[in-house]
């Protein structure tokens, strides 16, 4: 059913989460907050070195210390072959998992695990890892992307061979593939253009930096049953990770999902978890693990740093005739940066009759790269969307209309491929041209930057469970971890289909023995997909319920209609009876058939595509090159918004991150390959006084692929900010700022240049 | 080695512990009392999930030795509530959805909290920088100040409904 | 494993015995904000701490021959509530105030800023611009210095294994006296400084500076005073040529390192920013014209 045209009474208002209770008096349980009797502590010995060979690792000492029950080391696992998973958010090489979780042979980023020691207390778990010898042959290490590809560069694997290429090459490299895009013809559009741009951008690399640093309680029984908590964007994926990692049955691991502390894609892989298991299996107690932040930033996360250049031609009129990108991610210690993303987000709010993009995975001497909100897609925006700045200045064409020219519409086929449909990129421009903050006149002294974003959103597989209770009460039961309010949204939705006020449905997270297969929450895709599950299952159970009333009253059950929670019979010729309530209904439901349960597993389809817009104005300091946020606005077409309060919470925090991305955050490394800013100290994530009040405006171009037509609204709100800014800074300054972050010393400097 | 015996005002209730010397204020909440809902985000003092109250004083419980807290009161987030009442705080962090995951949370409470008690009008300037040392990567801060504000005007009996 | 013993001595004596008598490291535990964190990542292995907060008179703040006195332990939070010492020296109560968050000015305080031995402490250099005198006791006895020699190199002072700081004092100021201080940092909280500037001066009634002590942080291995800067004020009213000089004079003084926080280059260009920034609100202070807080 759809309800995209209906009069709702329950979405789109703004009721209090279900989880909302425990998570202000601190007792929402995250993983770090479990415990169990007999529990050891898991520690996990981490590389000192950027890349080194494994020449020996001798845990005797270690094993002998009083309170350390088990050590592991690589010997302790499978040697699982390579075989590509795609169990987390985008793909992964089970492999290079593995061989991330424990180093077999080579150690390949400072923080690489390379032995773990369970133990009574944590000081007595670190006297174990401080005693156990590893002999190390410290090779040559690579830190940038670039300098990856080089034609000397140490070289990580020697079985990578570029793929993508031909002939296929003889060489190894640190250049897993190559990827190209091309639409129309690209150099044909460049002899057409009247004016040329072009630019080149580089980012760094940037985490997640979730405040719950990793953490899990594994225990593993004689049996062979396993039970973990963790948290993470997805237990399903944690058991998916766990069982092929150890070479177990998925039936004998049962994963539940502890509150997350937040995730931003960065949780859709597993860190602790199999060594947690393996520490349990040889100690015979429950162990708990949980990173330091230290360990969190120098072994989890981040997303790539890139280098990339752009071309885009145009008329004088601004009608883009060419448009041409060479990006190069790096993607740490492993295969598998979001390139493919990359290549195809960059353009895909235009409309571009041709475009060539070719695109490198690189790896080198740093943390393997997990996903982070719009995998990609913010990287590839911050090179295009500040080159479609220069090119309005060049033209002389204010910087939306340059947008709206050749904005991406219903039709738009774009250069990776698929054809846009049911899109609201231009309702979203014309959302900022009315908007007071693009019309007011920029103030004095400072500048303006304008910036769009574009990200897919996905669907896939979900199932939900509803449950009306003996009292009439409601359970909603899914398998996607609610990572920003996605209960409230899920409860919200089975609410408004049953026609109860959202307070009587519950919305729980199952664990993966009580809930059909869930994939991570990630993609944007939990309220559109876990959303639609559970409207599908609220519908069935509202079929159930008039099936129940029909035999009530011995009429035909399509002489039933359900409507405000409650059944009536369907118009005068059904039968004057009283209408049955949903309490009522439970209560009988012993005699009308039993429980009243519907489970609904989907692989969702047509997850609508997700356009933003940002407007920022910043004011400059000229002598510290410090840069001020004065006023943000972001325009997003969210489809529909389910929850506009968790919608604008999504959209201010996509926007905080980018802002932290735009100016100050950054991976510093040492000569050695050893990263000098792994803490919150020196690692800059925007602090409350670093950001005014972020302006969420929500655009509701319904996709008619959902019941009430959402569409992802989490990862597009972090792809326009870094350009925006860039943009609003050359707007108050007249500098462009090509490489990420915009930091004072960099800022101070371009001032600097230009005088 | 010897722990040592040390006596403390929890949430209002008289509080033994033993503990050894390295064992912080949150290390000793968490894993000695039992009072999970300060989070570990650092261990620094850089993200303040870990925000009590020391006699009167917002500091961050990994700073804190647990040997110190001897003879002090403090206050963490499972005593900001009243039995079954929410806190003014609480309850507007609720009504503005100013949490998503809800880890940072309890340390954001607790810090406004101590806020209110100093400042019962803080300007959003003066809040912003008041928070400065609590971290959250979710909610880019907007309905956290805007619950802060209103929580402010609700204890100064101004909001109405 | 080695076992690390904690005492909160309640008097000096005490706690100077305390000190004298460990076998092996032992260090003093005020406010802990920087120590915690040492203990926490393993880079201080001590056998002892000795938490001073106790003694009595290390917490609080009096006036004595009409200048002011700071016991060591005092968290910046409280300093920050005390009127009179907010109204003589501003700057230095801003300077503290900026260490950290607020839950940081719950604990840390001006003897732990200052002996943690960094270069970039803030409050430091409104202290060294402030001609402080710290009062120093241990085994043998008390003495008075000023805290330009407390600081030794990053991470080192000058202090004896058995002494610690008491109290600070701070001198009585003549009429039209004022101080400020400025640190830049990357965000607009939380950070370490990039550079820092303390300056103290005192104007006559035509506006023209006649005493003046400049102070820069993060440009050196310890804090240093810049007597060239303050030469440049010393006679002169702010015009634009004094503030030349005064730029020129801390971009001289300035010998920093390049690291994660900062480059040569730009640390040796922000020390002249803030030296001529700082001033500024110094004069204003002193000349009596309001103006607010650095952040």
């Amino acid at each position: 059913m759809n309800y995209i045209d209906s009069s709702l009474k329950v979405v789109g208002t703004r009721p209090i989460r279900p989880d909302g209770v425990d998570k202000v008096t601190g007792r929402a349980v995250f993983a770090a907050d479990t415990r169990a009797s007999g529990m050891l502590w898991g520690k996990m010995l981490r590389s000192p070195h950027a890349h080194a060979r494994i020449v020996s690792i001798d845990t005797t000492k270690a094993e002998a210390l009083k309170g350390v029950f088990g050590v592991v080391t690589a010997a302790d696992f499978p040697d699982i072959p390579s075989e590509e998973a795609f169990v987390g958010e985008g793909p992964m090489n089970f492999r290079d998992l593995a061989l991330n979780c424990m180093a077999r042979t080579k150690v390949l980023y400072e923080g690489h695990a390379l032995a773990a020691v369970a133990a009574s207390t944590q000081a007595i778990a670190d006297e174990a890892l401080a005693l156990i010898d590893v002999k190390y042959e410290i090779l040559p290490h690579v830190i940038d992307v670039e300098a990856a590809m080089a034609p000397n560069a140490p070289i990580l694997h020697d079985d990578m061979f570029t793929s993508g290429v031909d002939p296929k090459p003889t060489k190894p490299s640190n250049i897993a593939k190559v990827v190209t895009f091309r639409k129309g013809d690209v150099e044909a559009g460049f002899k057409d253009a009247d004016v040329i741009v072009e630019g080149t951008y580089t980012t760094q690399p940037v985490h997640q930096a979730y405040i719950e640093p990793h953490a899990c309680l594994a225990t593993y029984s004689p049996d062979g049953q396993v039970q973990i908590h963790s948290s993470s964007q997805g237990h399903f994926m944690v058991r998916a990770y766990t069982a092929k990692l150890l070479g177990m049955n998925m039936s004998n691991i049962r994963v539940n999902p502890a509150e997350i502390g937040g995730g931003f894609g960065g949780k859709t892989l597993v860190y602790l978890e199999p060594i947690a298991v393996a520490l349990s299996k040889k100690s015979g107690r429950t162990v708990k693990m949980q990173m330091t932040r230290e360990d969190v930033f120098k072994a989890s996360g981040p997303t790539s740093g890139a280098w990339m250049e752009v071309k885009i031609g145009a008329k004088k009129d601004g009608t883009i005739v060419a448009a041409k990108q060479v990006l190069k991610y790096q993607a740490g210690a492993f295969a598998g940066s979001p390139i493919g993303p990359g290549c195809m987000c960059g353009f895909a709010m235009y409309d571009l009759p041709n475009v060539d993009v070719v695109g490198y995975d690189v790896v080198s001497n740093r943390p393997k790269v997990a996903a982070y909100r719009a995998p990609g897609a913010p990287i590839t925006s911050f090179a295009v969307e500040s080159l479609m700045d220069e090119l309005a200045i060049k033209l002389g064409i204010d910087a939306l209309t340059l947008r709206e020219k050749n904005a991406a519409k219903n039709g738009t086929k774009t250069h990776y491929g698929p054809t846009h449909q049911n899109i609201g990129f231009t309702a979203v421009l014309a959302a900022v041209k009315s908007h007071p903050h693009w019309k007011s006149p920029v103030k004095p002294g400072q500048g303006r930057g304008l910036a769009t974003g574009f990200w897919f959103n996905i669907g896939g597989e979900s199932t939900a469970q509803v449950h009306v209770n003996e009292d009439g009460s409601v359970t909603a039961a899914t398998g996607s971890p609610d990572i920003g309010g996605s209960r409230a949204s899920i409860g919200m939705m089975v609410a408004e289909v049953l026609g109860v006020p959202a307070t009587s449905v519950r919305t729980i997270v199952a664990d993966t023995a009580s809930i059909g297969f869930t994939h991570v929450t990630g993609g944007s895709r939990v309220t559109f997909a876990t959303g639609m599950a559970a409207t599908q299952a609220a519908e069935k159970i509202v079929e159930d319920l008039k099936k129940r009333a029909a035999q009530t009253w011995d009429i035909p059950v399509e002489a039933v209609e359900w409507k405000d929670g409650k059944a009536y019979p369907a118009g005068s010729n059904a039968g004057a009876f009283e209408p049955l309530d949903l309490a009522t209904l439970a209560l009988k439901a012993a005699r009308t058939g039993g429980p009243l349960i519907a489970e609904v597993s989907i692989n969702a389809q047509g997850a609508g595509p997700g356009f933003g817009a940002h407007i920022c104005d910043v004011t400059v300091d000229k002598e510290t090159g410090h840069v001020t946020i004065e006023r943000y606005t972001a325009v997003q077409d969210v489809g529909k918004a389910i929850h506009p309060s968790y919608v604008e919470g999504q959209i201010q925090g996509g926007a905080a991150q980018g802002i932290g991305w735009a100016l100050n955050e950054e991976y510093i490394y040492n000569a050695k390959g050893q990263m000098e800013n792994a803490g919150f100290l020196d690692y800059r994530v925007p602090v409350a006084s670093d950001v005014p009040m972020i302006e969420a405006v929500l655009v509701e171009v319904p996709n008619p692929r959902h019941p009430f037509g959402a569409r992802g609204v989490g990862e597009v709100p972090i792809v326009p900010p870094m350009a925006a800014i860039a943009n609003a800074i050359r707007s108050a300054t007249g500098l462009r700022m090509p490489d990420l972050p915009m930091s004072p010393p960099k800022v101070r400097a371009a001032f600097d240049a230009q005088a | 080695m010897a722990k040592s015996y040390v006596s403390a005002t929890i949430n209002g209730e008289s509080s033994e512990f033993l503990c050894e010397t390295q064992q912080t204020l949150l290390d000793v909440l968490r894993d000695v009392v039992g009072l999970t809902g300060s989070k570990e985000g650092c261990a620094s003092g850089d993200c303040g999930a870990c925000s009590v109250i020391m006699d009167g004083r917002l500091v961050c419980s990994c700073l804190v030795l647990g040997v110190e807290a001897e003879g002090t009161s403090i206050t963490t987030i499972e005593g900001i509530a009243t039995g079954e009442k929410l806190h003014p705080v609480q309850q507007k962090f609720l009504e503005h959805a100013a949490l998503q995951c809800g880890f940072c949370t309890p340390g954001l409470i607790v810090a406004t909290k101590a806020l209110l008690d100093e400042n019962p009008n803080p300007t959003e300037t003066e809040a912003r920088y008041w928070l400065a040392g609590n971290l959250c990567r979710c909610t880019g801060y907007d309905k956290v100040i805007r619950a802060v504000m209103d929580a402010a005007a609700e204890l100064r009996g101004e909001t109405v409904g | 494993m080695s076992s690390l013993s904690y005492a909160a001595p309640t008097s000096v004596d005490d706690a100077v015995k305390l000190l004298a008598g460990s076998s092996g490291l032992a260090k003093v535990l005020s406010g802990g904000t920087d120590l915690l964190v040492q203990l926490r990542s393993g880079r201080v292995k001590p056998e002892l701490i000795v938490d001073t907060k106790k003694i009595p008179g290390i917490i609080g703040i009096r006036e004595e021959n009409g200048g002011f006195v700071i016991g060591a332990g005092t968290p910046g939070a409280v300093v920050e509530a005390h009127a009179g010492l907010t109204a003589a020296w501003p700057g230095l109560v801003e300077a503290l105030d900026l260490i950290g968050s607020t839950q940081i000015q719950g604990r840390c305080s001006l003897a732990g800023n200052l002996c943690n031995g960094s270069p970039a402490a803030d409050s430091v250099p409104a202290l060294f611009a402030a001609n402080a005198i710290a009062v120093v006791v241990g085994s043998k006895g008390r003495r008075e210095i000023p805290v330009e020699q407390i600081p030794t190199g990053p991470g080192r002072t000058s202090l004896a294994k058995d002494e610690f700081i008491l109290e600070f004092k701070l001198p009585p100021r003549p009429a039209r006296s004022s101080d400020a201080y400025l640190r830049f940092i990357p965000r607009t909280e939380m950070d370490i400084a990039v550079v820092g500037c303390g300056v103290s001066l005192t104007l006559d009634a035509k506006g023209v500076c006649t005493a003046a002590r400049v102070a820069l942080g993060a440009v050196a291995p310890t804090v240093i005073m810049v007597p060239a800067a303050a030469a440049a004020l010393i006679g002169h009213t702010l015009d634009a040529d004094t503030l030349a000089k005064l730029d020129a004079a801390a971009q001289a003084a300035a010998k920093p390192i390049s690291d994660k926080r900062g480059t040569i280059e730009y640390r040796t260009k922000i020390a002249g920013v803030l030296a001529r920034r700082t001033a500024a609100i110094a004069f204003d202070r002193a000349a009596g014209i309001k103006n607010g807080k650095a952040h």
